[in-house]
Parts: C-alpha cells; sequence; structure tokens
C-alpha cells in the first residue's frame, strides 16, 4: 500500500516524483543506464542507442499527438531535416557536435511551425493527410537539392567530435545519445507543468474551450508542432551522427507511421507511454528475429521481413481494439494493483 | 520550335486513362466513407490483394481469365466483409483518428501477408486484354490505359446505377444521409457498413487487376492509394461525383507533370495540389462542408 503521499504544497502536489521509493528507483534506473554499456556487447549497445533515439523522437511525437491532439505523420520528415542540417554542418563546416545537434533542432523546429499553419485551418484527419503531403514534398527537396543534400546518394556524416575525442564507435557515442535523450524526456515531462504545457493540453481537450478560456491557438498550436519538431530534429542529428550516412530513403512514410505507431502502442498522452512504447516497438523487430531463428524453416531470413511487417501492422490494430490507451495503461493496473494490494485483491 | 499538341493530346489522354482508374478506387473510398464515416488508407492494399489474388489463380492455378476474375472479386468482397466485421466494427463510436490508424496497420499486414506468401519481386499479370494500340484521330494510347479506362467507366456507371436503383444502394444512401433515422426506419445499418465494406473490397479488386495489367504488380502498388486519397480529398470526401472529377483531373495533372518536368515531380505535383486543396477548401470540391474549423 502507498503512505505518506499526502501533500502539503501546491508545488508537492504538482511533483513528477512523490515518494522517497520512486526516487530510488529511478537512481537505480540512472545507475543502471550508466553501468549498462559496460556490461554489454556491441549489439546491444546499438540497440541501446537506436532505441534511445526512437525514444527521443517519440516523445516528441507524443507532445504534438498525445498532449496537443495534432495528429502528425510528418514525424520522419522533421528527422530528415535534421539529419540533413547535422550532416550539412558537419561536414562542410565541422561545428562542434552539440551545436550541430541544437541547430538540426531549431531547423527541424522552422519546418514544424510551417507545416503546422494548415493546422490552424484543418485538423483530424485532414491534418494527419497535409502532414502526408509535406513529408513527400521534404522527401523530394531531400532527393533533387543535390547542392546541399547530395541528391540520392545522400551525405557521409563524419563521426561527431566531442572534447577532443571522436565518437565513431557505439560505446562512445551512446555517451553523447543517452544523456541527450533523458534531458529531452525530463524536459517533456516537466513541460506539462507549466503554463505552456497545460495550454497543450487544453487544446487537446476541447480547442474551442481553450480559446475562450484565453489561449491563444495559433500561437499554441504552432509552438506544439515547432517543439515536437525539435525533438524530432535532435533525433534525427543524433541519428545522422549513429548511421553516419543520410539518403533521401532513410526517413520514409513508414518511419511516421512506426513513431504513431510507437505512441499509440505505448500510450498517447503520458511520458512513460512514449518511452515505452518507442522501447517495445524498437524491440519487437530483434525478438522476432530471436524466433524466426529458432524456428525450423530452411528461409528463415525470407520470411523475417514480411513477419516483421505484419507484426508491426497487427501490432497497431490490436492496440486500437483492445487496449487503447497503451502499455502506460497496463502499467498503471500493475502499479495499482500492488497500491491496493492488501485490500483489494 | 512549335507547341507539339499531338503530344499533349497523347499524354492527356494517358492521363485520363489512369485517371478512370483513380476515379473507380476513389469510388471504393468514398463508397466506405459515406457509410461508414471511416477513412480507409489500406484501399490501395486492399486493390493489391486483389490484384495478387487475380494472380495466384490466373497463373498459379491456370484457371480461364474470366473465372479467375469472378475469383478475385470474391476475395476482395470477402476480405472487406471480414476487415469490417473484425476490425472496424469494434471500434464503432471511437475517434475518426483511431479508426484512421487501425486502417494504416491493416495495410501493413496486408503487406505482409503479400510478401509472405508471394514474395517482395514484382510479377506480371498475364495479358488478357486485346493487344493492338488504339488510335484515337491522330493520337496514339497504349491498349491496355484504354482498354484499363474502358473497364473503370462502365464500373463506376453499373455502381451508380446499382446505388440509384437497387434497395441495399438506397438503403446505403439513406444510411450515409443520417443513421440514426435510417435506422428507424427499419434499415439494417450494421448491414449496410458489412454490404458498403464487401462492396467496396470486390471493386478495389477490380481496379487492382486492372491496375496490375498495366503496370504490373508488386508488394509496394499500396502506393497507388495515396494518390487516391489526393483524388477524394480534392473531390470530397463523401462525394462520389468529386471522387469521378477529382480522379480524372488528378490522373491528368500527373501525366502532365509527368511528361513535362519529369517522373520525380509526379508526386510532388499531387500533394502541393493536395497541400493547395486542404488550405483552401478542406471538403473538397463537392463534399460537404462539415469539417470542424478552428
Amino acid at each position: 500500500m502507498r503512505i505518506g503521499t499526502a501533500p502539503q504544497t501546491y508545488a508537492a502536489d504538482h511533483a513528477l516524483l512523490d515518494t522517497r521509493t520512486q526516487w530510488a528507483w529511478l537512481a537505480a534506473l540512472g545507475l543502471a543506464l550508466l553501468a549498462f554499456p559496460f556490461m554489454v556487447d556491441e549489439y546491444w549497445l546499438y540497440l541501446a542507442c537506436l532505441v534511445a533515439i526512437n525514444v527521443a523522437s517519440a516523445t516528441g511525437l507524443n507532445i504534438l499527438t498525445g498532449y496537443t491532439g495534432l495528429v502528425s505523420l510528418g514525424q520522419a520528415a522533421f528527422m530528415g531535416l535534421g539529419a540533413y542540417t547535422v550532416a550539412a554542418l558537419e561536414a562542410r563546416f565541422g561545428t562542434p557536435a552539440l551545436l550541430n545537434l541544437v541547430a538540426a533542432g531549431v531547423v527541424a523546429m522552422a519546418g514544424g511551425a510551417i507545416v503546422g499553419i494548415p493546422s490552424l485551418r484543418v485538423k483530424g484527419l485532414y491534418l494527419a493527410i497535409a502532414t502526408i503531403a509535406a513529408s513527400f514534398i521534404a522527401h523530394f527537396v531531400f532527393a533533387n537539392w543535390t547542392a546541399v543534400t547530395g541528391g540520392t546518394a545522400g551525405l557521409s556524416v563524419p563521426p561527431a567530435r566531442l572534447f577532443g575525442l571522436a565518437l565513431d564507435t557505439s560505446f562512445r557515442i551512446y555517451w553523447l545519445i543517452v544523456p541527450l535523450t533523458v534531458l529531452m524526456v525530463a524536459g517533456a515531462a516537466n513541460l506539462f507543468r507549466t503554463k505552456i504545457g497545460r495550454a497543450f493540453i487544453a487544446i487537446r481537450d476541447r480547442d474551442i474551450s481553450a480559446d475562450v478560456l484565453g489561449i491563444p491557438l495559433l500561437r499554441y498550436k504552432l509552438l506544439s508542432f515547432g517543439l515536437s519538431s525539435f525533438y524530432a530534429g535532435v533525433a534525427g542529428g543524433l541519428w545522422a551522427y549513429f548511421f553516419r550516412v543520410v539518403t533521401p530513403e532513410s526517413f520514409p512514410l513508414l518511419m511516421s507511421i512506426f513513431f504513431l505507431a510507437a505512441i499509440i502502442v505505448g500510450g498517447m498522452g503520458t511520458i512513460l507511454g512514449g518511452i515505452l512504447g518507442a522501447v517495445f516497438m524498437t524491440m519487437v523487430p530483434e525478438l522476432l528475429k530471436l524466433i524466426v531463428g529458432w524456428l525450423p524453416f530452411d528461409n528463415a531470413a525470407v520470411v523475417l521481413s514480411p513477419v516483421r511487417t505484419m507484426v508491426f501492422g497487427a501490432l497497431i490494430v490490436g492496440f486500437l481494439i483492445f487496449e487503447p490507451h497503451g502499455l502506460a495503461e497496463i502499467w498503471r493496473r500493475v502499479r495499482r494493483f500492488f497500491h491496493l494490494y492488501p485490500f483489494r485483491t | 520550335m512549335s507547341f507539339d499538341w499531338l503530344f499533349l493530346l497523347e499524354i492527356s489522354l494517358a492521363g485520363i486513362g489512369t485517371g478512370g482508374l483513380y476515379a473507380l478506387t476513389g469510388l471504393c473510398f468514398v463508397l466506405i466513407y459515406k457509410a461508414t464515416r471511416v477513412v480507409n488508407l489500406a484501399i490501395g492494399e486492399m486493390l493489391m490483394i486483389g490484384a495478387y489474388v487475380f494472380f495466384a489463380f490466373a497463373v498459379g492455378m491456370a484457371l480461364p481469365t474470366w473465372l479467375a476474375i469472378l475469383g478475385a472479386l470474391v476475395a476482395g468482397g470477402l476480405l472487406g466483409a471480414v476487415v469490417e466485421r473484425t476490425m472496424i466494427r469494434p471500434m464503432l463510436g471511437e475517434s475518426p483518428i483511431s479508426v484512421f490508424m487501425v486502417t494504416v496497420g491493416l495495410a501493413s499486414i496486408l503487406v505482409g501477408l503479400v510478401e509472405l506468401v508471394w514474395g517482395a519481386n514484382p510479377q506480371r499479370l498475364p495479358e488478357f486484354m486485346p493487344q493492338d494500340p488504339v488510335m484515337i484521330g491522330e493520337a496514339f494510347i497504349a491498349s491496355k490505359v484504354f482498354y484499363g479506362f474502358v473497364v473503370a467507366a462502365l464500373l463506376v456507371a453499373a455502381v451508380l446505377l446499382v446505388f440509384r436503383f437497387w434497395r441495399g444502394g438506397v438503403a446505403l444512401r439513406a444510411t450515409a444521409s443520417d443513421q440514426a433515422a435510417a435506422y428507424s426506419m427499419g434499415i439494417n445499418v450494421p448491414r449496410v457498413f458489412s454490404l458498403s465494406w464487401t462492396f467496396a473490397g470486390a471493386l478495389a479488386a477490380i481496379a487492382g487487376i486492372v491496375v496490375g495489367a498495366i503496370g504490373g504488380i508488386s508488394s509496394t502498388m499500396g502506393v497507388f492509394g495515396l494518390s487516391v486519397l489526393v483524388v477524394v480529398i480534392f473531390g470530397g470526401l463523401d462525394s462520389v461525383l468529386g471522387a469521378l472529377i477529382g480522379g480524372l483531373f488528378i490522373g491528368l495533372v500527373e501525366a502532365w507533370a509527368g511528361a513535362y518536368l519529369g517522373g520525380e515531380y509526379e508526386l510532388l505535383v499531387t500533394f502541393i495540389l493536395l497541400v493547395l486543396i486542404l488550405m483552401v477548401r478542406p471538403y473538397g470540391l463537392f463534399g460537404t462542408a462539415e469539417i470542424e474549423r478552428l
């Protein structure tokens, strides 16, 4: 049973974590993240970096779709903007990595604000379709603005340099990707304790009421698009440093669907949901690889890709039908069981 | 250099030919949207399934063409009915976005299914349409495009007649205009939902066979559905007339863009058009202006 959680002040009521136990668990998680790279092999480090990048981007999309209620299928395009910004800056000017990442975020933010403009006039499905259009237009620019993007061949990215050290292995870049992701997730969690985050939620719940309550819809919708794209841009920048090559085909529409699926599966409108969803959706293909590997097929490799595609679709459909609030809701149920343990069995 | 009018004419005719298929597929889309208010992003993939089932019957089992077409028709209808029963019906009353995402998931499942059963490599459908090229005046059209357009036009006409005069068609239109009123007049609304999906699935299968006959079939032919999405947004999601005019128009625009700007501009022009429409007239040319704007 949960005890000692009666908040005495407003600030305490709004704290993200309210018990010592929670802080202890968080510290344990932090330690685990610190110890992780020393304990696993290259493959798991690769997965960890990929998961962290996806968590950052999914959290960004969650700000826009989960909290502000504006559905976007353009997240991959914004990641592409960020990735190309990093690639171009790094290859041409060799500016510091952190500066490039911020620039990637800012460029994507500008792109997001532009794409967000139709959101003033349309919403829901029409907005989702407008963002599909935007991502096709972005793909066209990536493929054809050869002077900057290198055309269909793409750009190769030199490794990020931090304090004079080239981050050219998964082990090294882990120390860039994971802290940034933690920072971004913490930022998003705190955002919803502020005026801006509350405004987003009000817009999601009923935009007309929000307008009546004095929230300027124009500003906050664009801000939400901008913030979400900033996250996507930084995630895309990290992606570029991680894979070290950026092509127009790196950020297909399917990737945008992947992120939307991640926050649906994880649970829209919760920070935990974005994290769980991104981790889950990134790990499922790996899990499938294992399972298909065990099965006694001689053509396992041929079967794997279609099975992945099918499972991906089935997860979206299954979660929407059977567990629309996603993994975060399952997590909440488990917690509630323990909170109420001796009294409700 | 004088402007090559013959070339423009040929390009335009080819565009209208493709446009006919867009119109037919757009019709499937509108059918589903009108009856159930579901935006079906998987329409391109339903097309693909139809084409592959035809392929399986005609090549795999070496059935005569007419029997294979009939088989694809039945399979498409079944697919529509099963999808409606198992995925769309449970989502009744959920937010349109959730249902939309269900169809996105469905698209992914169908693509995976096709790759699992038939492999990821493109295939060619057997030739079943007359081969000799068609001349209209001096302009040349590929025979497949011409007969594809004829098939599409006939089907569209048949569908329009059916929904004008058949009882089921009237029930569907009644459901589209007011579900509660239709229900209280004794129309079995859930069955109308099933009917619309079945009908759209069967139509999509035919459209898929024609599209596949023109361009070959592959697990990525669902991209066709994205152009159809532009078509129905352009014409208005709930307007049959809009789908027909939009289909022809988008077909023309794509053909012109492809011919005069280059192949990579086809989708770009289509999507820029889409953005413009969404900014200016989100409910499309002929759609009902019911969209919430804010």
